[in-house]
């Protein structure tokens, strides 16, 4: 036992080699893999952009079909939000949560490796629909009956089957980042002492737990559709397709929220580090995101205005909606007050926070005419509503990214990403943005359907087109500038030190990067900025020698394995036949009864 | 293995409460949410069929009466259960782990006699809407309580290894959390689904 004492003391060593990344149960290297499998699919997701935008760049083209182009407009809105959107914010709750908070690994650490692969297996298999000429085709919202009968082939079996399983990723995610924060908060570390980026972490899965089970189960129903035989949203049968609406616009609009949340996280880390002032009205803040996050169960509707729910429901969805705007707007003063009389130093990862305040805002904008029942009804289903969710998504959720990842970029790799390509990238991107989602507010206002793969050259909407096709193509310029600087400042040499930024959260005490358990010893929490209040202490604490021993939990291929059995037993239902699914479970019940028996 | 037992039941944690407590509450917090769906798709689409046959038609008050008490009164063993695993009881946890799971497969057994019976009365899946929402409802229920059962079952045979002590109460007491939750949303169905048509 003494030995076994000794052995312990010691730091763990980090592995490496592919086989210890296939195994890992490490926090920071599954948000690592979430991190780069999320980034490859953004690219994946621009450049069915970039196509559609060939496509559409002048009247009556033919660059692609009809049918390519529901494919590519639905994977590429599929792709944003469930391989991209949700999965970028699980890689920085992933990283950053457990460091934030002192903890050394999340609550349930191979439940994290089984999301993961869950997550990728998941997202493999919708893609390769593309093999099969078969990628999903009825919209990203998967709209009955376009998922159904007037989708017959295979395509719409990969969308069900593949958000279904995806879904599963992204609950067992929830349950356990919540876990994780409510229960392993370093000594001291109160609630209300958590760093708002945590705080945003929680309030997030909160929304993911609740709102996509209500998805699994309209998932569920169009499955029974498509594979089964039953009716349940067919008139005929006394079915009714807005069923379908309501529940995938109860989950749907949540899953707005889950989007743009953990983008308030990072604002509100990025702007006081960068301002050298405590972020203003931290509770207010707080507050808001929770308020965000309740009144956005009660808005849902909103997006079904033109359906013809009557005057009352449209105006109670219309207020509901139009509440959301005051703790938003709470927050961005809360933002700006911040900046207000501090010490502003304009390094990448502020000037993204402060791009992200002016265009995330402006699409915030758009988004009460939107609410607005009446205005919708003509500016429903038109580019006016494309502009507007890519402005909230473009100009504010990725640029909040684009903020956390020049920010935190040290912290992982020790290194700093180029400011000087940064700022190619940044103009790049933000002009190439605006220059593709301003113009389509006109083309909507001036009648342009979405969703529509041509349009005749009467319509006048030929040089507006070709203006929202360059700017898509400066942007997709500057993503590819960012990528150059990810690899080139991969190569460049480890300058930063623990505290690179002279930031206020813990994560900043530990070594960059962090070794594989984090801290030497779990720092004692005072204040709501323990850096700010004892730099000198904190780092003691956290890099100092080891004084209690340290369990750190096995790696496992066990959850490689279950979350294959996973999608493939999923995936076998696409053979038409009921029993082929039990195979996979077989495979499933084997990982679980392993994963029970190893030691953890 | 044993080390880790020892580690995980004298884990400290923010709350007081164990992780695997928590999450799983939280996950049952997510279930809710499923069932709270499928009840509502069931309540929205109640006597919209556009044919038969309807509940009235193949609903058995008397029998799903009976297996709706068989599975309450698996909860007050599931309880016995787990007093006696925290008693350390080998011999008494045996018998009420068993007596959980055997009345969960009582409750199974009901269900699947019912829906045999119904689909003899020529109510299938794809028959209307009342068999659809109904079939997809009570059997995501039912797939519940098999995963519960398999659940009691691999305790059971934990507790045969003399592997279940009064160090493995916790697993026991989520085991339970799981299977109550799922009792409450049978009692809630059998409430919504039978007894207010």
């Amino acid at each position: 036992m003494v030995t076994a004492e000794a052995t312990i003391r010691t730091v763990p060593k980090s592995e490496s080699g592919i086989w210890s990344w296939i195994t890992t149960v490490d926090h920071k290297r599954i948000g690592l893999m979430y991190g780069v499998t999320a980034i490859f699919f953004f690219l994946v997701g621009g450049l069915e952009a970039l196509l559609l935008r060939i496509q559409l760049a002048r009247p009556e083209n033919d660059f692609v079909s009809a049918e390519t182009f529901n494919q590519l407009y639905t994977m590429h809105g599929t792709t944003m939000i469930f391989l991209v959107g949700m999965p970028i914010a699980v890689a920085f709750f992933n990283y950053l949560m457990p460091l934030q908070i002192g903890a050394r690994d999340v609550a349930f650490p191979r439940l994290n490796a089984l999301s993961y692969w869950i997550y990728l297996f998941g997202a493999i298999f919708m893609n390769a629909s593309f093999l099969f000429n078969a990628a999903p085709n009825g919209g990203w919202f998967g709209y009955v009956p376009l998922s159904s009968d007037y989708s017959p082939g295979p395509n719409m079996d990969f969308w069900v089957i593949g958000l279904q399983v995806l879904g599963v990723s992204s609950i067992m995610g929830g349950v356990n980042f919540i876990t994780t924060i409510l229960n392993m908060r370093a000594p001291g570390m109160k609630l209300m002492r958590l760093p708002p980026f945590t705080w945003m972490t929680m309030v997030t899965s909160f929304l993911v737990i609740t709102a996509l089970p209500v998805f699994a189960v309209a998932l569920f129903m169009v499955t029974f559709d498509r594979f089964f035989g039953t009716r349940f949203f067919d008139p005929m049968a006394g079915g009714d397709a807005e069923l379908y609406q309501h529940l995938f616009w109860v989950f749907g609009h949540p899953e707005v929220y889950i989007l743009i949340l953990p983008g308030f996280g990072i604002i509100s880390e990025v702007i006081p580090t960068f301002s050298r002032k405590p972020l203003f009205g931290y509770s207010l803040v707080i507050y808001s995101g929770i308020l965000i996050a309740l009144v956005g169960w009660g808005v849902w509707a909103h997006h079904m205005f033109a359906v013809g729910m009557g005057p009352i429901a449209d105006s109670f969805f219309a207020i509901t909606s139009l509440i959301v705007a005051i703790p938003t707007g709470v927050k961005i003063f809360n933002w700006l007050a911040t900046m207000w009389g501090g010490t502003i130093e304009f390094k990448m990862p502020m000037l993204w926070a402060i791009a992200f305040l002016l265009f995330f805002t402006f699409g915030g904008v758009s988004g009460i005419h939107l609410g607005v029942a009446p205005a919708d009804l003509q500016e429903t289903d038109t580019y006016y509503v494309v502009a507007h969710f890519h402005y909230v998504l473009l100009g504010g959720l990725v640029m909040a990214i684009f903020a956390g990842i020049y920010y935190w970029f040290p912290k992982i790799t020790g290194k700093f990403l180029s400011e000087k390509i940064g700022r190619w990238h940044f103009w790049f991107y933000v002009i190439g943005m605006n220059m593709t989602f301003f113009p389509m507010h006109i083309a909507g206002l001036l009648g342009m359907p979405r969703r529509i793969f041509t349009y005749s050259a009467d319509l006048n909407l030929e040089t507006i087109n070709m203006i929202i096709t360059i700017g898509g193509f400066l942007t997709g310029i500057g993503a590819l500038i960012f990528a150059y600087n990810l690899i080139k400042s991969l190569k460049g040499p480890a300058t930063a030190g623990p505290n690179p930024w002279g930031a206020s959260a813990l994560e900043w005490a530990t070594q960059s990067p962090p070794p594989a358990h984090n801290f030497n010893n779990i720092p004692v929490v005072t204040s709501r900025e323990p850096l700010w209040d004892d730099e000198a202490a904190m780092l003691e604490q956290a890099n100092g020698e080891i004084k209690k021993p340290i369990h750190m939990p096995n790696s496992s291929y066990w959850p490689i394995f279950t979350a294959f059995a996973i999608v493939l037993s999923s995936a076998l239902l696409m053979t038409g036949q009921w029993w082929a699914p039990l195979i996979g479970f077989g495979l499933i019940a084997l990982g679980i009864l392993n994963w029970t028996h190893e030691p953890a | 293995m044993n080390h880790t037992a020892v580690a995980a039941t004298h884990e400290e944690t923010s709350t007081g409460l164990s992780n695997f407590k928590l999450g799983f509450w939280t996950f049952i917090g997510s279930e809710t949410l499923f069932f709270g769906a499928l009840i509502s798709v069931y309540m929205v689409y109640q006597g919209r069929s556009v044919t038969g046959p309807y509940p009235s038609n193949v609903f058995d008050i008397e029998l799903t009466t009976l297996s709706t008490f068989v599975l309450l009164m698996s909860s007050l063993a599931m309880v016995l259960a787990l007093a006696m695993v925290q008693k350390g009881s080998r011999k008494g946890s045996l018998f009420w782990l068993l007596a959980t799971a055997v009345m969960g497969m009582i409750f199974l057994g009901f269900q699947a006699y019912e829906f045999t019976h119904f689909v003899h009365n020529g109510l299938k899946l794809d028959t209307n809407l009342f068999g659809s929402t109904f079939y997809l409802l009570t059997g995501f229920h039912g797939a519940h309580v098999t995963v519960g059962v398999l659940w009691l079952l691999a305790l059971w045979v934990q507790a045969l290894r003399g592997q279940l002590g009064q160090g493995d109460a916790l697993r026991v007491e989520v085991a339970g959390l799981y299977w109550h939750f799922v009792d409450i949303v049978w009692i809630i169905i059998f409430t919504f689904v039978y007894l207010l048509d």
